[in-house]
C-alpha cells in the first residue's frame, strides 16, 4: 500500500482493507472485505467534513486532564500470584501462558 | 410506592428509621428482577446470593451502629465493563464471556466499602460501543417505558435496570454519551463527571482519554450521594485528579437565582424532534422563573463533534482492544498453527460487527500515511472544543441543551446504519472531547409517553454546580417522579 498524503481524497480499496485487517489482526472473509470496504468508505466520507475545520497552528489535545508525569515511590507492593494471573488463561504450562509457535522454520 | 421504586435517598431514610431492612429492600429488588427481567433483559449477571450476603452485613453493621455511608444497604447495579472480583465481567462480548477478574475496580471496591449491595452486572453495547445495547454480543435490552424501543446505550442495561426498579441506582460509563443518552431515553438522571474525577482503575478501557464512570439515578440528590461514594483521587489511576472531591450533598439546595444559563444555538439543529425542542425550551422558561438568567453563547466547533469524536475514540479503541489476543484471558480459537493466525481468528470470532468496524477505522486512522489526515486532525479539533467551552464559560455558569435529538427510537430502527446511530451522540460527545462534566435530567414526556432529557454542562471539576442546578429544577417539576410501572402489567 502506498501512503497517500491526501488520504481523505482516496476511497479505501479492497487491498487497503486487507492491509488494515492484517494490522488489526482480524481475519476477514471474502464477503466481509467487501462489506468493510463499503461501510468504511461511507463513514470516512462523513468524516471528510473535518477538512473544513481550520486547525492551522492549533496544538493537538491527546488528553483532557491537566495532569502530567505522575510519580510514586518505587516501593514493592503485593500483586497477583502466578495462579491468579493464569486463572483465565486459555492455555498455560509451567507457570507461563502457552501459545502457538511465534517463530517457525520454513 | 413500592420499595424498588423509591429514590435511594428515601430508601436510605427508611433503613435509618428502621422501617425496613437492607435484606427486605434487596429481596424486593430481586423479586422485581424475577418479574420483569424476562421482558427488560437489563442484566448479564444477577448476583442474588452475594447481594443478600451484603444486605445481611449492612443490616448487622447498622444494628451495631456502624454506618459506612448514607447509602449503606442500598441495592445498586454495575455496568458489566467494571471488574468485580469473582463475578464474570463480560463487556457483553463473546471474547470475554467467561472472564472472571481477579480484582475489583476502584469504584466497585468503594461501593463495597460504603456498604452498598451490588445486585448484578448490566448489559451494554459490546465494549461500550453503541447507543442502544443492540450491539451487545449477548442480547438486547428493552426500554421499560416501551419494550419495543431501545433503552439507549451503551449503559442501557444500567438505565433499564433503574427505570424498571431492578435496582435503586446504578453505575454507567460514558465515552461519548453512554451515561447521559440512555439516562435521557429512560427518564433518569445520568452524570458524566469531569475526566479524572472518578477512578478508571478496573474499568475495561474503550477510549482511555474519553472514558469516565458516573452515576445513573432517579434524582440529582441520589447522584450526589453516589458521587460521594465513588469520586476522588485514586493512586491506581495515573489520570485521576489529585484534589479531593467535594461533598456533593452540601449546597444542593443553593438554587439557581442569578445563575447564568448559556443556550448555544448549535444545540438546536435541523432534524431535532419538535417535542424534544419544545420540552427543552419550556425547561429554559422554568429556569428563568426560578431566577436564572439566560445568556447567549456559541459552540462553533459543535458541527464537527461526530467526526472528531469517532476518529479519536476509534483510534484509542484499536489500540486498547489489541489486548484481546487469545493468549492471556478470554476466548481462544483453537487450531491455528502460528500465533498470528491464532490472534486473527480469535479476534474475528470473538468481536461483533461494530467493534470490528471501529477497530478497522481506528487502525486506519493511525496507520502510516493517514495519521496526519485523520488522527492528528482529530486531536487538533479536540483543542478547538476545549476553547469553545472556555470561551462559553466566560459568559455563563452552565450550558443547557437537549441530551439527544429524539426520544427513545424503535429497536431495529438504526442498527443497520452506523452513521444514523453515531448521530445519537451529537450533543453529548463535546463534553467528552473537552473533559467537562455533563448531566442529563428528565424534562418532559413526548405525546407517546416517552421520557425527554435535557443536558447541563459545567466548567471542569464543577459537578456540584450541575447537581445544584438539576436539584433546583426537580424541586419545581415532577418529571423525575414518574415511573415506568412495568411491574403493574
Amino acid at each position: 500500500m502506498s501512503p497517500d498524503p491526501k488520504a481523505t481524497d482516496a476511497a479505501l480499496s479492497r487491498e487497503e482493507v486487507e492491509h488494515v485487517a492484517l494490522l488489526a489482526r482480524l481475519e476477514l472473509g471474502e464477503r466481509e472485505i467487501e462489506e468493510y470496504a463499503s461501510i468504511l468508505n461511507r463513514i470516512l466520507g462523513h468524516f471528510k467534513k473535518l477538512e473544513e475545520l481550520d486547525t492551522e497552528g492549533v496544538p493537538p489535545t491527546s488528553h483532557p486532564a491537566p495532569i502530567a508525569n505522575v510519580f510514586r515511590e518505587d516501593a514493592a507492593r503485593p500483586s497477583l500470584s502466578v495462579d491468579e494471573a493464569l486463572a483465565n488463561a486459555p492455555d498455560s504450562e509451567a507457570g507461563c501462558f502457552k501459545v502457538p509457535p511465534v517463530i517457525q522454520e520454513y | 410506592m413500592d420499595l424498588p421504586d423509591l429514590s435511594a435517598f428515601d430508601a436510605a431514610r427508611l433503613l435509618n428509621e428502621g422501617q425496613c431492612s437492607s435484606v427486605e429492600l434487596t429481596r424486593a429488588c430481586l423479586e422485581r428482577i424475577e418479574r420483569v427481567e424476562p421482558r427488560v433483559r437489563a442484566f448479564v449477571t444477577v448476583l442474588a446470593d452475594q447481594a443478600l450476603d451484603s444486605a445481611r452485613q449492612a443490616d448487622q453493621a447498622r444494628a451495631q451502629g456502624k454506618i459506612a455511608s448514607p447509602l449503606m444497604g442500598v441495592p445498586v447495579a454495575v455496568k458489566d465493563n467494571m471488574c468485580m472480583r469473582d463475578a464474570p465481567t463480560t463487556c457483553s462480548s463473546k471474547i470475554l464471556e467467561n472472564f472472571i477478574p481477579p480484582y475489583d475496580a476502584t469504584v466497585v471496591q468503594r461501593l463495597t466499602a460504603a456498604g452498598m449491595v451490588v445486585v448484578g452486572k448490566t448489559n451494554l453495547d459490546e465494549f461500550a460501543m453503541g447507543s442502544s445495547t443492540e450491539n451487545s454480543g449477548l442480547f438486547t435490552t428493552h426500554n421499560p417505558w416501551d419494550l419495543e424501543r431501545a433503552p439507549g446505550g451503551s449503559s442501557g442495561g444500567s438505565t433499564a435496570a433503574v427505570a424498571a426498579g431492578e435496582a435503586l441506582l446504578a453505575l454507567g460509563s460514558d465515552t461519548g454519551g453512554s451515561i447521559r443518552q440512555p439516562a435521557s431515553l429512560c427518564g433518569l438522571v445520568g452524570l458524566k463527571p469531569t475526566y479524572g474525577r472518578v477512578s478508571r482503575y478496573g474499568l475495561v478501557a474503550f477510549a482511555s482519554s474519553l472514558d469516565q464512570i458516573g452515576p445513573i439515578t432517579r434524582t440529582a440528590r441520589d447522584a450526589a450521594l453516589l458521587m460521594n461514594v465513588i469520586g476522588g483521587h485514586d493512586p491506581l489511576d495515573s489520570t485521576s485528579w489529585p484534589e479531593p472531591a467535594p461533598n456533593y450533598c452540601e449546597g444542593l439546595d443553593r438554587g439557581v437565582r442569578g445563575l447564568r444559563i448559556g443556550v448555544p444555538k448549535e444545540y438546536f439543529i435541523e432534524g431535532i424532534d419538535p417535542e424534544v425542542e419544545a420540552a427543552v425550551r419550556q425547561a429554559i422558561e422554568q429556569f428563568a422563573a426560578l431566577g436564572a438568567e439566560a445568556a447567549e453563547v456559541s459552540l462553533p466547533t459543535m458541527p464537527y463533534a461526530i467526526p472528531t469524536y469517532y476518529i479519536c475514540a476509534t483510534a484509542e479503541a484499536s489500540s486498547n482492544l489489541a489486548r484481546y489476543d487469545g493468549a492471556h484471558y478470554g476466548l481462544r480459537v483453537e487450531g491455528a498453527d502460528n500465533i498470528i493466525d491464532m490472534f486473527s481468528r480469535t479476534r474475528a470470532q470473538g468481536f461483533g460487527a461494530e467493534v470490528k468496524r471501529r477497530i478497522m477505522l481506528g487502525t486506519y486512522a493511525l496507520s502510516a500515511g493517514f495519521y496526519d489526515a485523520y488522527y492528528m486532525k482529530g486531536l487538533k479539533a479536540r483543542t478547538l472544543f476545549k476553547r469553545d467551552f472556555e470561551r462559553a464559560f466566560e459568559k455563563c455558569d452552565v450550558i443547557l441543551g437537549p441530551t439527544t435529538p429524539t426520544p427513545a427510537f424503535q429497536l431495529g430502527e438504526k442498527v443497520d446504519d452506523p452513521i444514523q446511530m453515531y448521530l445519537c451522540d451529537i450533543f453529548t460527545t463535546p463534553a467528552n472531547l473537552a473533559g467537562n462534566p455533563a448531566l442529563s435530567i428528565p424534562c418532559g414526556f413526548s405525546a407517546a409517553g416517552l421520557p425527554i432529557g435535557l443536558q447541563l454542562i459545567a466548567p471542569l471539576f464543577d459537578e456540584a454546580r450541575l447537581l445544584q442546578t438539576a436539584h433546583a429544577f426537580e424541586q419545581a417539576t415532577d418529571y423525575h417522579k414518574a415511573r415506568a410501572n412495568l411491574a403493574a402489567d
